[in-house]
């Protein structure tokens, strides 16, 4: 058995489940902040563990997560991450505060895994209503941290698998691209074939 | 400084890689992995490996990297220091990572950190080499550099800054 495999058909439904999924927190998204958000085509596909943070400008670039475990019947983990500019105006928008440049402080953390738990939740609802499976998010956690630290917590999964994990992320951006996060769900291996099997998506 | 002139050599997860001085390797962005150096300061050869997971028994792709496990990792990486020149009973240990970066309280595959910390001490004792320096646990990231002209080895964090052991 080398790496597992998916075929073109079923990243194309993998894609349209980050497209729904991110699609409803986009919404919410910007109902929390009463401004239109728009969002990037999904893609869906399987990385190695090496490139997983390309997209967040490498390992030991610095950025703020909100990380779920999603417990049910398709477990998986769940990011939402924002660079550390872009969560200061996030929070000076939603609620006024005016955030300096060095740290958060706990209520800002509080506020930033709340507002990471509200798209989060409307994410995985939307996803559970589509493919009728249910979906539990876990109790929001938040690190400021190396992206490759934070990310390779989500891949451990896939670690007995081989050197690739499947993520489905989305990036999301409000105005004038000041606000920019990204929305990572890598389902745990197993939770694959429940996806398609709850589809009715033939399998390879 | 004269560090500008040293190759510094990346070492990616679940790989590992060994060279004889002057050179740096590094790798980036531990959590719960495990950086982990041995460094031979008589051959000046120095190893590091970026361990994920403790233990190659769950492993359903035989392929697989042996740096990523801490239980292959180990003999894999005195072997190619071996195959450098150095000497098995001059080999000294330092490691850092194995953080928590979340706390939940459920998921076993969660508390994998501390796992790792454990299977590689167990590992190094298997192969009576001496752990010199760590720096584990916590509940940050961090970088780690193992200068092979000296086994000097700086660890870097968002929250910490720089550290040296």
């Amino acid at each position: 058995m080398g790496q597992f495999q998916i075929a073109d058909y079923q990243m194309d439904v993998l894609k349209e489940i980050g497209n729904i999924g991110a699609g409803h927190a986009a919404t919410a998204l910007s109902k929390l902040l009463d401004k239109p958000v728009d969002m990037k085509v999904p893609s869906a596909r399987l990385v190695p563990f090496d490139q997983i943070t390309e997209s967040l400008g490498g390992e030991e670039q610095v950025v703020i997560a909100v990380f779920l475990r999603v417990t049910g019947e398709v477990p998986g983990n769940m990011f939402f991450i924002f660079t550390l500019e872009s969560s200061r105006k996030l929070l000076n928008r939603l609620i006024g505060m005016d955030i300096g440049a060095e740290g958060f402080t706990e209520l800002e953390m509080s506020a930033l895994s709340e507002i990471g738990n509200i798209l989060a939740g409307s994410y995985l609802t939307s996803l559970s209503d589509f493919i009728h499976l249910n979906l539990q998010p876990t109790v929001p956690s938040l690190a400021i941290d190396m992206a490759g630290a934070i990310l390779s917590y989500g891949m451990l999964q896939y670690g007995p698998m081989g050197d690739q994990a499947l993520l489905i992320d989305t990036t999301f951006m409000e105005g004038n691209d000041e606000v920019e996060g990204y929305f990572f769900l890598i389902p745990d291996p197993e939770s694959i074939e429940r996806i398609f099997h709850a589809l009715g998506v033939p399998p390879l | 400084m004269i560090t500008e002139d040293i190759p510094i050599i990346k070492v990616g997860m679940a790989d590992m890689n060994a060279i004889q001085a002057p050179g740096v390797l590094k790798t980036s962005g531990l959590g719960s992995c495990i950086g982990l150096s041995l460094y031979d300061p008589v051959n000046k050869i120095g190893g590091l490996a970026h361990i994920m997971l403790p233990s190659s028994d769950i492993a359903r792709d035989q392929s697989y990297h042996l740096a990523k496990f801490a239980d292959t990792a180990i003999p894999a990486l005195i072997e190619q220091m071996e195959r450098l020149g150095a000497r098995k009973s001059c080999l000294q240990a330092k490691m850092a990572g194995g953080a928590q970066m979340f706390v939940l309280a459920s998921s076993e595959m969660m508390r994998i950190g501390p796992r790792n910390i454990e299977r590689c001490k167990e590992m190094l004792s298997e192969y009576t080499i001496p752990l010199i320096a760590e720096d584990t646990g916590g509940n940050y990231g961090r970088t780690v550099e193992l200068n092979c002209s000296n086994g000097v080895f700086v660890i870097r964090s968002v929250q910490n800054g720089v550290k040296q052991i």
